[in-house]
């Protein structure tokens, strides 16, 4: 280990200074690494590699001391909200806290240290793990068989497109078109096009449903299916769902279920009693595994009966005979493999533990908590900000600011800027798309009652602020480590790497 | 707070659900259980797979590799700032992430040797699927050229893929270990010009390929040309932007992210500047805040699907931000020396391994092309009965070669990383000479 280095000051925290980057700390000839010793003979690399694959020079990376890399990035920590922090009311992403015995879990050097390709005699713990998540997710969501393959959401999504386009093609019918509604997740349509469908957008009615006239007149036997989220992005249960299903299944397409917000149903009602023919789940979300920082996740996809022989494989299953008990088997009509293994191993693993922890009553306590608390802000602010259906919610509720947009100029978008500073994440702001200047808030069932009254009353405060000191919202946050950034500079002038920035003068 | 809402029961809340719908008995699951109980329960999962690295040699590699995770790496990485924090959607919170990402973004560019990569994909075989997708939409044509070299659960997740986007994937063969691409004077190309050529450096086998034919042929084709690098032994190697890729992806689990059983891992990503406005995934970008301090935030969001909805340029939202941050630790605490360290050591434990193993009888290598830091040999028991073998004695002795190569299931992939010792090697050999008698 080298001498120490860098700047060991808490600078960042107390006098909102710029963090260097590891380049800027690098000092030539420090380091870090240690490794164990090998004792193999020496040997030049030079009668190892033929010298036209050899790099002629080293990869420039930083050179720090181990001290200065451990300061550097517990000060960038210090620059970072997170859920152990603070409360996330973001709606549509469900940050709810992530409970520590989890991390306990994923820790475990008996699945940590596992290399995904060891013979199945001697991963029968990870396969007999992941079956039972398996049939656990498929009891949650009332499926016959599941892939657990899927990284997250957007991959679940379409890899439940692709097993629509497989279905569709073994019965000899290819079709074009999937249907979602006007409120869907961007990743939903983005999914849509990479499954080879063309998107057709249904509307949404004046209480926030798919509207059934305009489902109706979109829907032919050239319809794939309908990606559906329920509770919608709205926040609100698509009380019309037996006859949505009715009438896609009339016309041969099938209903895929976008499991976004399935953490407000768990317990209480399941996709597969809906009619949903696929589903895919935000392991993330509702089964509290950590975001880190934008991911990873898991997307997991619960199929009916008649789409299993589809699934992705190979699939970890019980074996019927021979000496082991659990073993892989790909189904006759795969659609292949979606990941480069079996998944976000780890993260699955967490998964398990959580709906463990919680079993059949605690993940109906989730939900009630989760809706409750939603339905207890949209009542505690709505006369604050104007609610934008204002009906029974489930676990989410979405606010607009249009009126504080129109009397003070002040956009959805400096609410939640200004909550920053009174130590909140903003909600998620400008979506869904079918809201005016949307305030999107999902409280989640880990946050207290004094949480969610100080949030409401955070939110009350900067509704107020903004008639009062309308400029005062408008150029927050101010208490942040650093204040507004400017967006539009960023794309103008494009610096995605430290070497692509303009040289200091001199 | 039911009462401040008027309502009786917690049933209530759910009164827009349609009784018909409902749940009448409750979830078929058992009922909850206490925390270390449930700890108990995955521990007994835990205990249950023999092929433990704590526990089991490990000389398995594709794609998966048993290097040094440093307590130091494990212990930042750890953090709950990066571990619980959500996606850097408000910059002013999250320029610990943020910032992060942009150290990340550098040094993948680096190693790439590529002006650009973007914040994380999913793992190498997402990683391939984007740049496929790119190379199509910038070349205007479905037809890829993709060589056997390329790890075969990529190529199979690739031809997935392709079911839903229509593009037309072509295996070129290995021959001797290295990819036969078509002569140059056969014209016109098998199948029509391709737009996407897509090779992989080392391959599958380990082998070191010679480059310049892919390129030649994207020089003569317009195509894109993908290279899938292992990004350790790119410490020691030609970049793949060296040799001329328009895109260079690869799997970064070897920078500090455990073995995990697959997952979660990091695809890497790196293109030239060219292809900006297609990149999928995030981006981070410096830039200032209102009193011009320096700050980052995502940016060219435009190409993302959350603005572009169906025109975006991939449908990934949720990455890999963590396996990024920690890869960024760890290469930080790799350095410049640490990096060439890593694969000299990788390479001198590799080539002593595979001289040894060679010398065993019946022992025969399964391609002769130089190799780096993994390599193949042909023995004469199936792999599938070796490995179990080996196993008894305490070793994970590899990756069976399989079905995706000619008389694959008698070939036994070998990685040995720096993790590894002589004594380790040399017991393992005898454990191989064993099984084979």
């Amino acid at each position: 280990m080298s001498a120490p280095g860098g700047r060991a000051t808490s600078a960042p925290l107390v006098g909102r200074e710029e963090e260097p980057t590891l380049f800027e700390l690098s000092r030539p000839g420090r380091r870090a690494w240690s490794f164990r010793t090998g004792g193999f003979p020496d040997r030049s690399v030079d009668d190892l590699v033929p010298p036209v694959h050899r790099r002629a020079h080293p990869v420039d990376l930083p050179e720090v001391s181990e001290r200065d890399l451990v300061a550097h990035v517990t000060r960038l920590s210090a620059r970072q909200f997170s859920v152990d922090l603070g409360a996330y009311p973001l709606g549509s992403c469900t940050m709810k806290y992530n409970p520590k015995v989890c991390d306990a879990v994923a820790a475990l050097p008996g699945l940590a240290g596992v290399h995904p390709a060891a013979p199945a005699s001697t991963v029968q713990g990870w396969l007999a793990l992941l079956v039972e998540l398996e049939e656990a997710l498929c009891a949650i969501t009332g499926m016959a068989a599941a892939t657990l393959q899927p990284a997250a959401g957007a991959a679940g999504e379409l890899t439940g497109l692709l097993l629509m386009r497989a279905w569709h093609a073994a019965a000899g019918r290819p079709r074009s078109k999937v249907i979602i509604p006007d409120s869907a997740h961007g990743t939903n349509p983005a999914s849509v096009t990479l499954g080879g469908y063309e998107v057709v957008t249904v509307s949404s009615d004046e209480r926030g449903c798919v509207d059934m006239d305009a489902l109706h007149r979109v829907l032919d036997e050239d319809v794939a299916g309908i990606m559906l989220t329920n509770p919608n992005t709205l926040g609100l249960f698509e009380e019309d769902i037996a006859r949505i299903a009715t009438a896609v299944h009339d016309v041969g397409g099938l209903l895929y279920y976008d499991g976004a917000n399935l953490n407000a149903i768990l317990g209480v009602v399941r996709p597969g009693d809906m009619g949903f023919d696929i589903v895919h789940m935000n392991l993330h979300k509702t089964f509290a595994t950590p975001h880190g920082g934008g991911g990873p996740g898991a997307g997991p996809v619960a199929v009916a009966e008649r789409l299993v022989p589809f699934l992705p494989g190979p699939r970890p299953v019980r074996t019927v005979d021979g000496p082991l008990g659990y073993g892989w088997h790909t189904p006759a009509r795969s659609i292949g493999r979606v990941h480069s293994w079996h998944g976000n191993a780890l993260v699955l693993a967490r998964a398990l533990a959580y709906i463990r922890v919680n079993g059949a009553d605690g993940l109906r306590r989730v939900a009630e908590a989760a809706v409750l608390n939603a339905n207890w802000l949209r009542r505690r602010l709505a006369g604050t900000l104007d609610v934008a259906y204002d009906r029974t919610c489930m676990h989410e509720v979405v606010f607009s600011a249009q009126r504080l947009r129109r009397d003070h100029g002040v956009r959805a978008l400096d609410v939640g800027k200004r909550l920053l500073d009174h130590g909140f994440h903003a909600p998620t702001v400008a979506f869904p798309l079918v809201v005016e200047e949307a305030l999107m808030v999902e409280p989640t069932e880990t946050e207290s009652p004094e949480t969610l009254e100080a949030l409401a009353a955070a939110i009350e405060a900067v509704v107020a602020e903004a008639a009062s000191h309308p400029a005062s919202v408008t150029a927050a946050p101010t208490a942040t480590p650093v204040g507004r950034v400017d967006e539009a500079r960023a794309a103008r002038r494009l610096v995605a790497t430290f070497d692509a920035r303009p040289t200091p003068e001199g | 707070m039911l009462d401040f809402l008027g309502l009786g029961t917690l049933d209530d809340l759910f009164e827009t659900v349609p009784d018909a719908l409902r749940l009448a008995s409750g979830l078929d699951l058992p009922p909850g259980r206490g925390e270390p109980d449930v700890l108990a329960e995955m521990e007994a999962f835990a205990e249950a797979n023999r092929a433990r690295s704590d526990r089991m040699v490990c000389f398995a590699g594709a794609g998966a590799y048993d290097h040094e995770l440093p307590a130091v790496t494990r212990s930042l990485a750890g953090r709950s700032e990066f571990v619980t924090s959500y996606t850097p959607y408000q910059p002013e919170v999250a320029q610990g992430v943020l910032q992060a990402i942009f150290e990340y973004q550098t040094m993948v560019a680096r190693l790439a040797g590529l002006p650009v990569a973007n914040a994380s994909l999913y793992d190498g075989a997402s990683a391939l699927i984007e740049a496929i997708n790119l190379g199509v939409a910038a070349s205007g044509r479905p037809l890829v050229w993709v060589s056997q070299g390329v790890h075969p659960h990529w190529r199979a997740a690739a031809g997935t893929a392709a079911a839903g986007t229509g593009h037309d994937l072509r295996s070129v063969p290995l021959v001797d270990g290295v990819t036969a691409w078509p002569a140059p004077s056969e014209a016109p190309a098998p199948g029509g010009e391709p737009g996407v050529v897509v090779v992989a450096y080392p391959n599958h086998l380990g082998c070191l390929e010679d480059l310049e034919p892919a390129r030649a042929w994207c020089d003569r084709t317009g195509a894109v040309l993908v290279v899938a690098a292992d990004p350790v032994a790119a410490g020691l190697l030609r970049s793949g932007g060296d040799w001329g890729a328009d895109v260079v992806v690869g799997e970064g689990q070897a920078f500090g992210t455990p073995l995990g059983f697959g997952g979660p891992y990091l695809g890497l990503f790196a293109t030239a500047t060219d292809h900006l406005r297609r990149l999928p995934g995030r981006l981070v970008g410096e830039t200032v805040d209102t009193e011009g301090r320096r700050a980052y935030v995502t940016t060219l969001r435009t190409r993302e699907q959350d603005i572009r909805r169906e025109k975006a340029t991939s449908n990934v939202c949720t990455n890999q931000t963590l396996m990024a941050v920690t890869a960024a630790i760890q290469l930080g605490w790799l350095g410049t020396s640490g990096l060439v360290e890593l694969g000299q050591r990788c390479a001198v434990a590799t080539h002593y391994t595979r001289d040894a193993l060679l010398a065993l009888d019946g022992v025969e290598p399964y391609a002769e092309a130089p190799v780096v830091r993994e390599f193949a040999i042909r023995t004469p028991v199936t792999a599938d009965v070796l490995l179990e073998r080996l196993a008894d004695d305490g070793f994970l002795g590899g990756v069976a070669l399989g079905e995706a190569y000619p008389d694959g299931e008698r070939a036994l992939l070998i990685a040995v990383t720096e993790r590894r010792t002589r004594d380790e090697v040399d017991r393992f050999v005898a454990a191989v000479a064993g099984a084979l008698r």
